[in-house]
């Protein structure tokens, strides 16, 4: 354990992060954001999720800025009287569940079918490809709108509710698993033909080993870059399908359903609803994209960084 | 232990570069039909290895000496011909019933950069197969057995818990002959194991597989385009062009006397420190593509003893009074 911080500290990933402003920036934003959203209970002053603690004679208080302002609700209260900040705070929780989540899914699919199809090639990758193809020719909007019309058909809108998060995994992991199986196999079909794949399998190796315990490990950086772009595009996605009504519902609402709730109230002067939860999105989100940018140029040093 | 290790009789591997379906369909004379491309790496190659010897197969860039020496190994499954290791045929067995034959046989690549995983430390490149094949064997055997092979073939085993992009190509080298003898094996296919070293290296490296051989009695098949090493290595060479077997014989008598032309064509093109350059046979052409042998002997359109015989038929290995092979009409018909 000791020598493999040591192993780190004398990185190469290290002395680019050291010298690196912005991924400084970027990883202390994102580990702030993503401690606040996993102590969400401890952090917040008020449990959204209580109606006990709601007031609807509070709503739409502006922030404490404001002079309509009032100092027990730091960020204003929405239409319903909850507090901005606490909402906020536990829907970045739901968004980071979902977009950590979903990105798991996809990278479990994407990797296996991935190195498989690589590695074997034939019909096999041809099969899986046409299906990657397949995929992504029609929009992941598409199937979340008919899938949740259907599941909200099968089970109520009442009960859509407590299913909404592994239904929102589902849809967005199932989706994007081309990303990851198109980029895995183009490393598979770099490294397959190398001679130390080929010492393996004089040595008698099984190919489901090969593909694990050889190849695998040589793929993992482009898997790594994708991982963080594609976590960020997950948090982004989840909030679309949000917004349209099609994710999380309003009593359990994700940064994506709280810019739609306030949507509603932008023309009456209320922008904080929607603002305040938006920015919050542009932050984690930047944050997460910049980190990739950085892992994308640690790891391939051949792109030149202008 | 003597006698004959491996067999090879009527090798062919081809492969079809043809691609997919629809770049198979051609049209021609009025008509679509689909036509396979076949690079014919490998035709009717047949030679025997004995316990303990080095037979080395020489020829130039896309002969197919490595197609050859890979298909042995089961890298590739052959066309047709059989492949036996003492007496047993290990050509069309699957992955389990040849386990047993993949600890005899080990294979040593060319390229010492690409042939270590580069996330795998040493130890970890060692200690794999040798788990993998002797799964009985507990934590200090194992240690035991990887500071042995390390030991032997001049690595401090203090090495292993290190990384491959640390050390140079000719440790690196090492290392995969290491790799190789870990699970003591009889017979090694050395794949052009020193081309990608430097020359003072690539002393070393020869001289360590000599020693090994001495040591542990392994049996090399020596795929080389260096014909001074091979003379100095082998106990017997092979002569390939395009794909087929051409001369094949000891290597001091080979080397002595060339009989067949390309065989001539070759020895005579070893630089030499004295004389002058006019004992270089030169050969009109280029090598044709394996894609579309010539008819008859392939060596036919280069050679300047070509006759009306030589363009039709197809030479046959035959075996000359001093034990030698040739495959070619020219010397079976005493006019070479």
């Amino acid at each position: 354990m000791m020598k493999a911080l040591g192993n780190f500290k004398d990185s190469f990933l290290w002395y680019s992060f050291k010298r690196d402003k912005i991924a400084i920036i970027s990883l202390l934003v994102l580990v702030l954001l993503v401690l606040i959203a996993v102590f969400a209970p401890l952090v917040a002053p008020y449990n959204p999720y209580d109606p006990e603690t709601i007031d609807i004679m509070n709503s739409e208080i502006p922030p404490v800025w404001d002079e309509a302002g009032e100092g027990a609700f730091l960020l204003g209260t929405d239409s319903q009287g909850r507090d901005m900040l606490s909402t906020m705070i536990y829907g970045m929780r739901v968004s980071i569940i979902i977009g950590l989540g979903a990105v798991a899914l996809q990278a479990f699919l994407g990797v296996l079918i991935g190195l498989f199809a690589g590695y074997h090639g034939g019909r096999l990758d041809s099969f899986f490809m046409r299906a990657a193809d397949v995929q992504l020719s029609f929009s992941y909007l598409m199937v979340a709108i008919f899938m949740s019309a259907v599941l909200q058909a099968l089970v109520g809108v009442a009960r859509f509710g407590d299913i909404a998060v592994p239904f929102l995994i589902l849809v967005i992991g199932f989706s994007q698993w081309p990303q990851y199986a198109r980029t895995v196999r183009a490393s598979v079909l770099a490294e397959r033909n190398k001679e130390y794949v080929e010492a393996a399998r004089v040595a008698g190796f099984t190919s489901t080993r090969i593909i694990l315990k050889q190849i695998f490990p040589n793929t993992l950086s482009p898997i790594l870059v994708l991982s963080t772009i594609q976590v960020a595009n997950a948090v982004m996605s989840e909030a679309a399908l949000s917004f349209l009504g099609l994710g999380m519902p309003i009593d359990r609402p994700s940064l994506g359903s709280l810019i739609n709730s306030g949507f509603e109230f932008i023309f009456s002067g209320a922008w904080w609803i929607t603002a305040l939860p938006g920015l919050l999105l542009v932050i984690l989100v930047l944050s997460i994209n910049m980190l990739g940018d950085f892992l994308r140029d640690v790891f391939n040093p051949k792109l030149y960084k202008g | 232990m003597s006698g004959v290790l491996l067999s090879v009789k009527n090798l062919y591997k081809h492969f079809d570069i043809s691609g997919g379906m629809l770049d198979q369909i051609k049209f021609s004379r009025g008509k679509f039909h689909r036509k396979k491309t076949l690079v014919k790496a490998v035709n009717n190659i047949s030679f025997e290895l004995e316990a303990g010897e080095t037979f080395s197969v020489v020829g130039e860039s896309g002969c197919g000496k490595s197609t050859l020496g890979r298909t042995i190994m089961g890298l590739y499954p052959p066309n047709a011909g059989e492949i036996r290791y003492r007496g047993d045929r290990i050509d069309s067995l699957d992955h389990k019933q040849l386990l047993p034959y993949r600890k005899k046989m080990q294979m040593v690549f060319q390229d010492p950069y690409a042939s270590l995983n580069p996330r795998k430390t040493i130890q970890q490149a060692l200690e794999d197969p040798l788990r993998y094949h002797s799964p009985q064997l507990n934590n200090g055997e194992v240690k035991d057995r990887i500071d042995e092979v390390m030991l032997q073939v001049g690595s401090d085993p203090q090495w292993i818990s290190r990384m491959p992009h640390e050390f140079s190509g000719g440790q690196r080298q090492r290392i995969s002959i290491a790799r190789a003898l870990i699970i003591d094996p009889e017979f090694i296919v050395a794949d052009e194991p020193i081309s990608a070293l430097d020359v003072s290296i690539q002393a070393q490296i020869l001289n360590l597989m000599m020693d090994l051989q001495q040591q542990r009695n392994l049996a090399y098949l020596f795929i080389a385009h260096d014909l001074s090493v091979v003379e100095h290595l082998s106990d017997r060479v092979g002569v390939m062009y395009l794909g087929t077997m051409c001369e094949l014989s000891e290597t001091g008598i080979l080397f002595e006397q060339p009989r067949h032309p390309y065989t001539q064509a070759l020895m005579s093109a070893i630089p030499k420190l004295e004389g002058g350059a006019s004992s270089h046979t030169r050969l009109k052409g280029e090598v044709p593509t394996p894609i579309n042998l010539p008819r008859g002997c392939v060596f036919h359109g280069r050679c300047p003893y070509v006759n009306r015989r030589c363009i039709d038929e197809v030479p046959q290995l035959c075996t000359l009074d001093d034990g030698r092979q040739v495959a070619c009409h020219g010397v079976e018909e005493g006019r070479i």
